[in-house]
């Protein structure tokens, strides 16, 4: 928090991504690898992780572009900047993490489509200073490392009856396999946006009474 | 004669890339709210998709792997993708004017449609030759259509029947979505 109290800038613009604009579930972006890989709370950490560091060198990076790069061939231009960076970690899982690369499989290649990274680049990036850009990618990739891993333990909890490959369900404990598919996915993330949107009516509520 | 088949029932029931594989879906419940720009969406993708199968297949063929460039895949792809994108609204623009404007909207998000980008790596993993990739474009295009009209279809119902307050809008829509992925899944033995 040192850092957030030099440059107020820096600490309001990262926990606005992590919590007031959640990617996941206030703006709605990234969509397929929060469904898609969230199968296992390791994959859903992992999947985050990889997508925070796309997203904060493609932010630094266009950020610092944003000058040069002219307008009417800007989207070619993210494109690149951000495929590179996805090629980048692409390859380096490859290398250091075969066994999670072909878990995660097409996803990874898939994040240069994430539109939380083209979305941020776009309305955040192209205006702002290399240094709060740093931060919304920041913001915006743990929000959203935190949102996939919550709704994959949640998956794994009720799919598989652990938690990080750790069993915590009681023996008798019958595995919901449809958590594990398609449709326990769409369901579960539902019943999640339900619930937030139920707090932050909650919370509006309690704002409003103490004003 | 039988490959073509099986691609055409395994890539809009059995495999269909919405409903099945989690992909695409951003428009899928972006898009969905009314019946007929789900058809112009559905309509655009599915142009683009089978264009962008076509050539990508012929990237990877004549340019990646006979200069062992492979692992430039994803940046060679997306790169063909937004420049057919970009080409197909001009195209439309001065061609079609009506269809441009029906259309105008979505054109753009195609681009970050990640149908689209699976559909092209799929094609190149799963070894298919130029025709076979066209026409498993053209399949999964329109597979994506299909779950896409169906939910809009749903949806449009579910915006004057009474719903609890605290379910309309995304999440009404998610758990729709996860029932129609159980209807999916009773294709599964399919082929």
């Amino acid at each position: 928090m040192a850092e957030a109290r030099r440059n107020p800038g820096f600490g309001g613009v990262f926990m606005n991504g992590l919590i007031t604009e959640n990617p996941t579930f206030t703006l709605m972006l990234g969509m397929c690898p929060t469904l898609g890989v969230t199968t296992a709370a390791m994959n859903g950490v992992s999947m985050g992780l990889a997508t925070t560091f796309v997203l904060v060198f493609s932010n630094l990076f266009i950020s610092l572009l944003r000058n040069i790069i002219p307008d009417k061939v800007r989207i070619p231009a993210y494109i690149v900047i951000i495929a590179s960076f996805v090629t980048m970690i692409d390859l380096i899982m490859q290398a250091f993490l075969p066994d999670l690369r072909a878990v995660l499989g097409t996803y990874i290649q898939l994040i240069v489509v994430n539109c939380i990274i083209f979305a941020r680049a776009e309305s955040f990036a192209a205006k702002n200073p290399p240094l709060l850009s740093l931060a919304d990618g920041l913001g915006m990739g743990l929000g959203f490392t935190v949102s996939i891993t919550l709704l994959s333990c949640i998956r794994e909890l009720f799919g598989s009856g652990s938690i990080f490959g750790f069993s915590v369900m009681p023996e008798a404990y019958q595995p919901m396999a449809i958590m594990n598919m398609v449709p326990g996915g769409f369901i579960t993330l539902g019943l999640m946006m339900v619930l937030v949107n139920f707090i932050k009516k909650a919370l509006s509520a309690r704002k409003e009474a103490r004003a | 004669m039988s490959t073509f088949l099986a691609i055409l029932v395994g890539q809009i029931l059995v495999n269909n890339y919405v409903m099945c594989q989690f992909f695409g879906i951003c428009p899928f419940l972006g898009v969905s709210k009314k019946f007929d720009t789900a058809l112009g969406m559905g309509l655009a993708v599915t142009f683009v998709i089978t264009v962008a199968s076509f050539i990508t297949w012929l990237v990877q063929s004549f340019v990646l792997t006979p200069f062992h460039l492979e692992y430039l895949q994803t940046i060679a792809f997306i790169l063909v993708i937004a420049v057919l994108v970009q080409l197909v609204e001009m195209a439309l623009k001065k061609l079609s004017y009506s269809l441009y404007q029906a259309l105008g909207v979505y054109l753009p998000l195609i681009t970050t449609n990640c149908v689209v980008l699976a559909v092209a790596i799929n094609n190149i993993t799963d070894g298919y030759n130029l025709l076979e990739s066209t026409f498993s474009g053209f399949c999964s295009a329109l597979g994506f259509t299909l779950a896409l009209l169906l939910l809009a279809g749903i949806r449009e119902r579910m915006e004057v029947s009474n719903m609890p307050k605290w379910m309309q809008g995304f999440p009404g829509a998610l758990i729709m979505a996860g029932l129609m992925a159980v209807a999916f899944m009773g294709f599964g033995g399919l082929i």
